[in-house]
């Protein structure tokens, strides 16, 4: 009884905390500010989001073919030292990536969605792949022993045992990259970092978290979307979400 | 049916080449079980696995039904090879129904029959289709799983199946269970069946024959009684145990050992009556009483029928325990251990009495096989008489 109602009291302190801060936001005018940029914030976004879903798509339609063919059997000679150069890759910041691909590409879109891609594809191939490799041994003999092909294995036992680290490799990569869109601004691919990198400039706080807060939100949306597909997706034998 | 010739595995290894199997050659018939026991890295398993390429042939051939398997396709072959592993390797993405007809599903049967077959494999491992088809395996328990994973193997009705210690990984209890239900299942299935243990009392339980693996070679292959009363060498005897002539209790029947000969009395015979039979007979002990039936019904005791007088009726002690004639002779044993007897009577499927099982007929039924094999040592030129 005492926690319930010292929770009750601090549900009530939190609604009065929102009030007030409504009240001195919509007072300071602040609100009005932000609204002012919306029509640049709804722009924006729509280009921040296509650019996440021409580059994660692609990554992922390249990442998965790519982690499958390295755990086949006969790269194993390959695969591993394949995976260590991928982990390098990682490590290179995504700046850099972009800073790489700029030099390269030149400036606008195509270079943008570049960096991205490569950003994106490695989380994606290592998890397919170590989702692919994780497959129990005795479920790969016992789809050996009853007499199913290769191409059968892999997508009837393999594929669908390995799908839930796989989509957890896409969720974090695509997080990541919703992210890291703000720095295709630098190489002039628009994007809500526009609004950020501007802000951060003018010394506007209020133009800079008009575009930082919209990314973080989306970050959240495309994670809870992937999740949620990954919920429906996965079948429910191998789904600890529906265990 | 499963014909293995002069298989031979060779591994290559950084210590260079291992041989796994060395030139098996053996037969099993059709319908029986035959089990591969050894010690671990005896290549018994190298073997099993030899037969549907799991691990592919240094050389030589395995024939099933007289068809020599070496050109045939892998997939095919191992279509029609029921296979059932340790780990069981159920799959977890697939429901119970899926798994069961996935061999079925391969060999391109039509939807109404596969679903029809998966209720009829249910039935067959008592398991309750509507309960459990649409379930996946990680909420059935380890027994259960290894019953499904039993059934998967059976799908497609295979004439030869492979079993690599299909019931190591379940608790001794449910283990029996699983066995036993097993044997009754084969009984009416006849397959053809390869089975590796390491457990020598699983072997002798279930196996029609026993082969016996010491590094890469077959040592001794025969029927688990005469594995048992005459093993080839001292690996085999040691393998087997020192307690190998207990071990055969488990496969003689009560029939196999039983007299016919056995006195009784009625209740309204006089005590009088019952010790003249007593000695008549030479038991030491006591006589069985009947009733009408010829059920059993009670013990008159030698002390009891030589000091007091009356009729049977009024002085009979209860009879410790009946065994029947389909119960093995480990049952019977334990039983007059635990009752301090040297006989039991024995009773048909009515419960009358149809003879008695004394510790001498069981002993000197054990032995005869023993005594028979020292005896051909002795002297090779005569036959043997068992």
């Amino acid at each position: 009884m005492p926690i319930q109602s010292l929770n009750g009291a601090l549900r009530a302190l939190l609604l009065v905390a929102i009030f007030f801060a409504g009240v001195w936001s919509q007072s300071s005018g602040v609100i009005e500010d932000f609204l002012w940029y919306l029509p640049d914030v709804q722009y924006l976004a729509v280009q921040h989001l296509w650019l996440t879903a021409i580059s994660g798509g692609l990554a992922i339609l390249v990442a998965i073919p790519l982690g499958v063919v390295l755990s086949r059997p006969s790269m194993a000679r390959w695969a591993e030292s394949l995976m260590q150069v991928l982990n390098v890759g990682t490590t290179i910041p995504t700046l850099a990536v972009l800073a790489l691909s700029m030099s390269f590409l030149g400036i606008g879109t195509v270079p943008a969605v570049f960096g991205l891609f490569v950003a994106t594809l490695l989380p994606i191939t290592r998890n397919t792949y170590a989702g692919l490799k994780g497959v129990d041994p005795a479920l790969m003999e016992a789809a050996a022993g009853i007499g199913m092909s290769a191409t059968q294995r892999l997508l009837r036992v393999e594929l669908p045992n390995a799908l839930y680290v796989i989509f957890a490799g896409m969720r974090t990569a695509l997080t990541i990259n919703v992210g890291t869109v703000p720095l295709a601004f630098l190489i002039g691919a628009g994007g809500l970092g526009e609004l950020i990198f501007t802000g951060i400039d003018l010394y506007d706080p209020v133009m800079m978290l008009s575009g930082a807060i919209p990314t973080a939100l989306l970050a959240i949306v495309v994670d809870a979307l992937i999740a949620t597909v990954a919920f429906l997706v996965v079948p429910r034998g191998v789904n600890p979400a529906r265990a | 049916m499963i014909q293995l010739d002069n298989l031979t595995k060779v591994f290559d290894t950084p210590k260079g080449a291992v041989v796994a199997a060395d030139h098996i050659s053996m037969d099993v018939p059709s319908g029986e079980i035959c089990i591969l026991l050894g010690p671990s890295g005896c290549g018994k398993t190298t073997t099993l696995k030899m037969i549907n390429r799991i691990v592919k042939p240094t050389s030589g051939k395995v024939f099933i039904n007289g068809e020599d398997t070496t050109g045939m396709n892998t997939q095919d072959l191992r279509r029609n090879i029921g296979y059932v592993i340790q780990q069981i390797g159920l799959f977890p993405n697939m429901t119970i129904e899926e798994n069961i007809t996935v061999v079925p599903k391969l060999l391109g049967w039509n939807k109404a029959r596969y679903k029809e077959r998966a209720r009829e494999l249910m039935a067959m491992i008592s398991m309750e289709p509507d309960a459990f088809l649409k379930r996946f395996p990680s909420e059935l328990s380890g027994g259960q799983q290894q019953r499904i994973g039993v059934a998967r193997a059976l799908a497609a009705d295979p004439p030869v199946m492979l079993m690599d210690e299909p019931f190591g990984a379940i608790d001794p209890i449910n283990r029996a269970v699983i066995q036993d239900e097993f044997l009754k299942m084969q009984q009416e299935l006849k397959k053809t069946i390869m089975f590796v243990s390491h457990d020598i009392d699983e072997a002798i339980k279930m196996g029609d024959r026993v082969a016996i693996f010491r590094e890469g070679k077959l040592v001794q292959h025969s029927a688990p009684d005469d594995l048992l009363a005459a093993p080839k060498n001292a690996f085999v005897e040691s393998f087997l145990g020192e307690d190998r002539a207990l071990k055969r209790l488990n496969l003689v029947k009560v029939k196999d050992v039983v007299s016919d000969e056995i006195a009784t009395v009625k209740p309204g015979d006089t005590l009088e009556t019952a010790l003249a039979r007593i000695d008549d007979y030479g038991y030491q002990n006591a006589i069985l009483m009947v009733n009408d039936q010829r059920q059993p019904v009670g013990l008159i005791t030698r002390a009891k029928a030589r000091t007091t007088k009356g009729y049977c009726r009024d002085h009979f002690e209860n009879v410790p325990a009946t065994v029947t004639l389909e119960d093995d002779l480990r049952k019977v044993a334990s039983l007059m251990f635990s009752q301090d007897a040297t006989w039991l009577p024995c009773v048909d499927d009515d419960g009358r009495v149809c003879g008695q099982i004394t510790q001498r007929a069981m002993t000197h039924h054990l032995g005869s096989r023993f005594r028979a094999r020292e005896a051909a040592a002795r002297n090779p030129d005569s036959t043997v008489e068992e």
